[in-house]
């Protein structure tokens, strides 16, 4: 198994190709990104805000007593 | 027969706390396999005697293609059992595969219509496969527009259930749009029945690229479906224990 291309060059340029193959992947890889990035994100966020939440819940609490 | 597992898989406390050893793993793997597909695809697979190397498009195509399908079925399968069984894990299930199939569609479409343009000389045809497969993209939407419709929790869940399976129609329809309608897009490359028509070191990476996003999609549904269940069940004594030691880490920290 080679490199199918002579130098970096011919990699990028695809005979002619490259623009419309590296656009595909770069496409792809964004959204990819995003899925995996964004569950997790939003978790985190969520777990966050329903601590404040608790936490100020737990302060009227005790200011009542 | 002893059907407590079917019942503790219907538990999203069960599904949280199991999944949750699972995550780095899927995450490493899935990973693994797509830089590695993506490699050997761009660089080390052989160029095609026809479409020359725009025939890279393939390796990410076509897998995320297959799944968008599969991902369809299992929403589907999910609010199925969630109507018959009203079981909520489904739901949030079902809800969670809405957006991540969309987001495939999204890829499947923008890739396609790249590769078309130097190999058929246009972006978009209205031909069979693409204009069922457009239907797909829209199908998903309409989950996804569904779940935000409703005030009632248990009303959209059950809406989304019966559009995803009404749905199921099309999927049929795009797998056999290259034989009824043969107009611009190919037929299928990869045959399970009968020889397929791509040679062994184009055919490596594919694999590679297929398992990858299979495992992608496995890690990002459970992803999506953990802080669905997080949201769903914030009332629950567990959740608020989880919340209330999320950032425990940080408090000690000075």
């Amino acid at each position: 198994m080679n490199f199918q291309f002579d130098s970096l060059d011919a990699f990028l340029k695809m005979g002619g190709h490259g623009p419309f193959v590296w656009a595909s992947y770069v496409l792809v890889y964004i959204i990819i990104i995003y899925l995996t990035l964004s569950p997790l994100l939003a978790k985190k966020a969520f777990l966050k805000q329903q601590k404040k939440l608790l936490q100020l819940q737990k302060k009227s609490q005790d200011g009542s007593l | 027969m002893n059907w407590q597992w079917f019942h503790r898989l219907g538990s999203p406390r069960w599904f949280y706390e199991k999944t949750d050893a699972w995550v780095p793993w899927l995450l490493i793997l899935a990973w693994g396999l797509l830089l590695t597909g993506t490699v050997w695809g761009l660089g080390f697979a052989p160029m095609d005697a026809k479409q020359k190397d725009s025939y890279r498009i393939l390796y990410v195509h076509a897998p995320v293609a297959f799944i968008s399908m599969a991902c369809y079925y299992l929403m589907a399968i999910a609010g199925a059992i969630g109507l018959i069984w009203k079981m909520k894990l489904p739901y949030m299930v079902m809800k969670s595969a809405a957006p991540i199939g969309f987001a495939f569609t999204v890829i499947v479409l923008a890739t396609g219509s790249i590769w078309g343009r130097p190999t058929w000389g246009t972006w978009w045809e209205w031909d069979g496969r693409m204009t069922s497969y457009l239907v797909l993209s829209f199908l998903y939407l309409g989950v996804i527009a569904l779940q935000n419709a409703f005030q009632s929790r248990d009303t959209a869940d059950k809406a989304s259930a019966i559009l995803a399976l009404v749905g199921t129609v099309n999927i049929p329809i795009i797998y056999k749009s290259v034989d009824w309608w043969y107009t611009l897009h190919q037929p299928a490359t990869l045959k399970l029945t009968g020889e397929s028509t791509i040679h062994v070191s184009m055919l490596y990476p594919l694999f590679t690229m297929i398992a990858g996003f299979y495992v992608f999609f496995t890690l990002v549904l459970i992803l999506f479906t953990r802080t669905e269940i997080l949201r769903r069940e914030s009332k629950t004594q567990w959740v608020k224990d989880l919340a209330a030691g999320s950032s425990r880490k940080d408090e000690v920290a000075p």
